[in-house]
C-alpha cells in the first residue's frame, strides 16, 4: 500500500524459498541493537528519580507510546486506518470506574450524587479494585472489539475510518446522556490512599509497565505467522483470502490486542485522573484519539520502532508548544500534523529505512519488474 | 420522552409543522455543505474533513462584516468570494499535495487543516457563541403555536437560489463541463486538453465558497462557535454517504431528511440528543452499506 514498506512480500518469499535455514519468518524480526533496549528501559527506569517534578509527564509519555503503538497493529500493520481507537480507551475507563465502584457501592446511587461523595478506600482494597477494574476493562474492550469488528470490518478505506470515527464520537455524546455512568459530569473514581507524589510514582510504573508490555508482545506478535498475515492483508486483502488467510479472523483478533491494552491503559488513566468524564477524559477522540495515528504516522508506521519514536517526539514538541507557545499551540500542533501526513508520510523510520536499507537487515532488489518499474525488496 | 411524544400525537399535533419547517430550514444548510463535499469526493478524491470549520469561518466573515454594518444578506456574495479565494490558497499550499495519495492521507491532513481554523478562529474571535443580526421579524400561525421568522424563510431561498445556480453552473458553464470530464476520468480529461491541476484548484476553491456561503446563513438562522465545526463535517459525512456521490437529488433528501430527524429527535429525546443523531445515523447508513456490500460478496469460509 505504501511506498515505505520496503519488506515487499513478492521478492522477500521468493528469497525466504532460496535460503531456508532455520528461521522460517524472519522478515519481521527485530533487528534492534541491545544497548538500544538497555537505554531505553535505564531511563524509563531511573527519570523518576532525576526529574521528579515531570513524572506524571514521562508517565504521559509511557502512554502515548502505548496509544501510539496499538493503533500500529491496525492502521500501520494491517492497513487498517481506525480514526475511533479511543473508543476504547474511554469504554475501557468507564467499565473500570463502574467495576471498581460497584464492589464496594450501588453505582446508581454514587453517580447520583454528582462526585458529592468519594470512595475512600484502604490500601489493599484500592490496588484490589484496581486490578479487578483493570482486568474486566481489558476483556470487556475485548468483547467490545469484537461485536463492533464484526460489523464494521466490512468497511474499506475512508469509509471505515469514518466509520471508527463515527464510533468514538457516539460514544462521547451517549455517554454523556447514559445517567447511570453519571452522564455530562462524571464519575469521581476511588481517591487514592497515600501521599500526591507516591501516587505520581506507582502510576508511573504501571504506566511503564504497561508499554513495555505492549512493545514486547508486539515485538514477538509480528515476527510470528500471524504478523506476516495481517501484512499480507494490509498489502492485498482479496489475494490474501484466496491464499486462505482467515481476513475477518485476523482482523478481529489484530483490533482485539489494540483494544486489550488500550482498555488496559484507560482504566488505569482514569484512576491516575481520579475523574472520569466523556468529553475531555474518556473520549476525546479529536486530541488523544488524532494524535494516536499523527504520532504512528511521525515515526513510520508499519515499524516496530517508529510509534515508539514518533510518539516520543510529538510528545517533546506537544510540551514545548505548550509552554513557549501560549495559545498558538494547537495552530502549531495543526501545522505539525498538515505537514507530517503531506510531506513526510513515510517517517522517521521508514526516512531511515530508506536511507540505511542494510541497516535494517534489508537489502535492496534494484532489479526491474515486471511493471517497470525499480522494486524494492528485501530479505534477511 | 413519552410526554413530547404523545404531545406531538395527540395534544398538539401543530407542533410537528414546528418542527418540519424547522428541519426544512436547517436541512438546506447542510445540503450546501454536503453538497459541497460530494463535490470534492467525486472529483478529486478528496475527504474533507474541513467542510464544518469553512462553514463556520464563513459565518465569522458574516459576523465581523456585520460589526461594520454590512448585512449578513449583503455579505453573503463577499465572503463567497473570499472563502473562495482561501479554498484556492489551501488548495495550493496542502490539497494540491494530497490528490493522488491513498484515501487516508485526505482525511487526516484536512483535519490538520480544520484543527487549524478552528483554534485560528478561538484566537481571533474568541470561544463565545454569536449570530449575525438579520433583524427581520417573525411570522405567527396557528394562533402563534407555530412561529417563522422571516429570515429563515429568507436563508431558505437563498440556499435554493444558491443550489439552483451551481447546479446550472455545473451543467452549462465551460468550466463546469470540464469539472464533470475531469470526475469521469482525468486522463483523458488531461489529453483532451483540459488543464486538469486548475480544475482542481476550481473544485475545491468552489467547495470553500459553498461552505462558506452555508456559513453566512448559519451565522442568520442558528449560532456559530469556533468548535461547531465537527457537527457540520459529521453531517455532510452523512449525507453524502447514505447518498452517494454525483447523486444530486439523493444528497437535497438525505440533507433536508437529517434537518428534520434532528430537529425530531432533539425534541422528543432531548436536546442532549440532537448531537448524538447525526453520529447513530452516520453509523446505521455504514451498516446497511455494508449488508448490501455483502449480498454481493461471496466469500469461503
Amino acid at each position: 500500500m505504501t511506498s515505505d514498506n520496503t519488506f515487499s512480500g513478492e521478492v522477500a518469499g521468493r528469497d525466504a524459498g532460496r535460503d531456508t535455514g532455520d528461521r522460517k519468518i524472519a522478515i519481521n524480526a527485530d533487528r534492534t541493537p541491545w544497548y538500544i533496549y538497555v537505554l531505553v528501559i535505564g531511563f524509563g527506569l531511573i527519570a523518576p528519580f532525576i526529574f521528579p517534578a515531570y513524572t506524571t509527564q514521562i508517565a504521559f509519555l509511557w502512554l502515548m507510546i502505548l496509544f501510539a503503538l496499538t493503533w500500529d497493529i491496525c492502521g500501520g500493520q494491517m492497513g487498517y486506518n481506525s480514526l475511533g481507537n479511543i473508543f476504547f480507551f474511554g469504554a475501557g475507563m468507564y467499565i473500570s470506574a463502574v467495576v471498581q465502584i460497584g464492589i464496594f457501592t450501588d453505582v446508581r446511587t454514587y453517580t447520583s450524587a454528582r462526585g458529592g461523595e468519594q470512595l475512600v478506600l484502604d490500601n489493599a482494597d484500592y490496588f484490589f479494585s484496581l486490578f479487578v477494574g483493570t482486568g474486566v476493562a481489558a476483556v470487556g474492550c475485548v468483547v467490545l472489539a469484537i461485536i463492533l469488528g464484526r460489523i464494521f470490518f466490512g468497511l474499506r478505506g475512508p469509509y471505515f475510518a469514518i466509520g471508527t470515527l463515527g464510533i468514538a464520537l457516539a460514544a462521547r455524546e451517549l455517554a454523556g446522556t447514559w445517567e447511570w455512568v453519571g452522564g455530562g459530569s462524571g464519575i469521581a473514581m476511588p481517591v487514592y490512599p497515600g501521599q500526591p507524589h507516591e501516587k505520581s510514582v506507582v502510576f508511573y510504573i504501571i504506566f511503564l509497565v504497561l508499554a513495555a508490555l505492549t512493545f514486547v508482545f508486539l515485538r514477538w506478535l509480528y515476527s510470528t505467522r500471524f504478523g506476516l498475515a495481517i501484512n499480507a492483508i494490509r498489502d492485498d486483502e482479496e489475494k490474501a483470502e484466496a491464499m486462505g488467510i482467515h481476513t475477518l479472523r485476523h482482523k478481529l483478533i489484530g483490533w482485539s490486542i489494540a483494544a486489550f491494552f488500550l482498555g488496559m491503559s484507560g482504566a488505569v488513566f482514569g484512576n491516575m485522573t481520579g475523574f472520569v468524564e466523556p468529553l475531555e477524559v474518556a473520549f476525546p477522540a479529536a486530541t488523544f484519539g488524532i494524535f494516536m495515528v499523527v504520532m504512528a504516522l511521525l515515526g513510520g508506521k508499519g515499524t516496530l520502532w517508529g510509534p515508539v519514536i514518533g510518539a516520543t517526539l510529538f510528545h517533546i514538541v506537544k510540551e514545548v508548544t505548550w509552554i513557549y507557545l501560549l495559545g498558538w499551540q494547537w495552530v502549531a500542533l495543526g501545522l505539525l500534523i498538515v505537514v507530517n501526513v503531506v510531506f513526510f508520510q513515510e517517517g522517521i523510520m521508514g526516512w531511515m529505512q530508506r536511507r540505511w536499507p542494510e541497516r535494517f537487515g534489508i537489502t535492496v532488489d534494484d532489479r526491474t519488474t515486471a511493471d517497470g518499474g525499480v522494486k524494492q525488496g528485501a530479505s534477511s | 420522552m413519552f410526554d413530547n411524544l404523545s404531545l406531538l400525537t395527540q395534544l398538539a399535533p401543530v407542533l410537528n409543522v414546528q418542527l418540519l419547517l424547522d428541519g426544512l430550514f436547517v436541512g438546506a444548510v447542510f445540503v450546501l455543505a454536503a453538497y459541497g463535499l460530494a463535490l470534492v469526493w467525486g472529483v478529486m478524491n478528496v475527504k474533507n474533513l474541513a467542510q464544518g470549520e469553512y462553514v463556520i469561518m464563513g459565518g465569522y466573515f458574516a459576523w465581523h462584516l456585520g460589526t461594520f454594518g454590512i448585512h449578513p444578506v449583503l455579505s453573503l456574495p463577499l465572503v463567497f468570494g473570499l472563502m473562495f479565494v482561501f479554498g484556492w490558497v489551501v488548495y495550493l499550499l496542502v490539497i494540491k499535495w494530497v490528490i493522488s495519495r491513498d484515501l487516508f492521507t485526505s482525511l487526516l491532513a484536512t483535519f490538520g487543516i480544520a484543527l487549524i481554523v478552528q483554534q485560528a478562529l478561538n484566537l481571533a474571535y474568541g470561544p463565545e457563541v454569536r449570530t449575525a443580526e438579520a433583524g427581520f421579524g417573525t411570522n405567527r400561525l396557528f394562533g402563534g403555536l407555530v412561529t417563522v421568522a422571516d429570515i429563515k424563510l429568507i436563508s431558505f431561498g437563498l440556499c435554493i437560489l444558491l443550489a439552483a445556480s451551481v447546479i446550472v453552473f455545473m451543467k452549462k458553464s465551460r468550466m463546469g463541463q470540464a469539472i464533470r470530464a475531469t470526475a469521469q476520468d482525468p486522463r483523458a480529461a488531461k489529453i483532451m486538453g483540459i488543464d486538469t491541476e486548475q480544475v482542481y484548484a476550481f473544485t475545491y476553491a468552489l467547495n470553500a465558497a459553498i461552505c462558506g456561503a452555508a456559513g453566512v446563513i448559519v451565522s442568520m438562522i442558528w449560532v456559530i462557535q469556533p468548535f461547531y465545526g465537527i457537527p457540520h463535517s459529521i453531517r455532510a459525512f452523512v449525507i453524502v454517504t447514505a447518498a452517494g456521490l454525483g447523486n444530486i437529488p439523493g444528497v437535497i433528501i438525505a440533507g433536508l431528511g437529517l434537518g428534520v430527524a434532528e430537529q425530531y429527535s432533539g425534541f422528543v429525546l432531548g436536546l442532549e440528543f440532537q448531537q448524538a443523531t447525526a453520529l447513530i445515523l452516520l453509523l446505521l447508513v455504514l451498516i446497511w452499506r455494508q449488508i448490501q456490500l455483502a449480498q454481493h460478496r461471496q466469500v469461503v469460509q
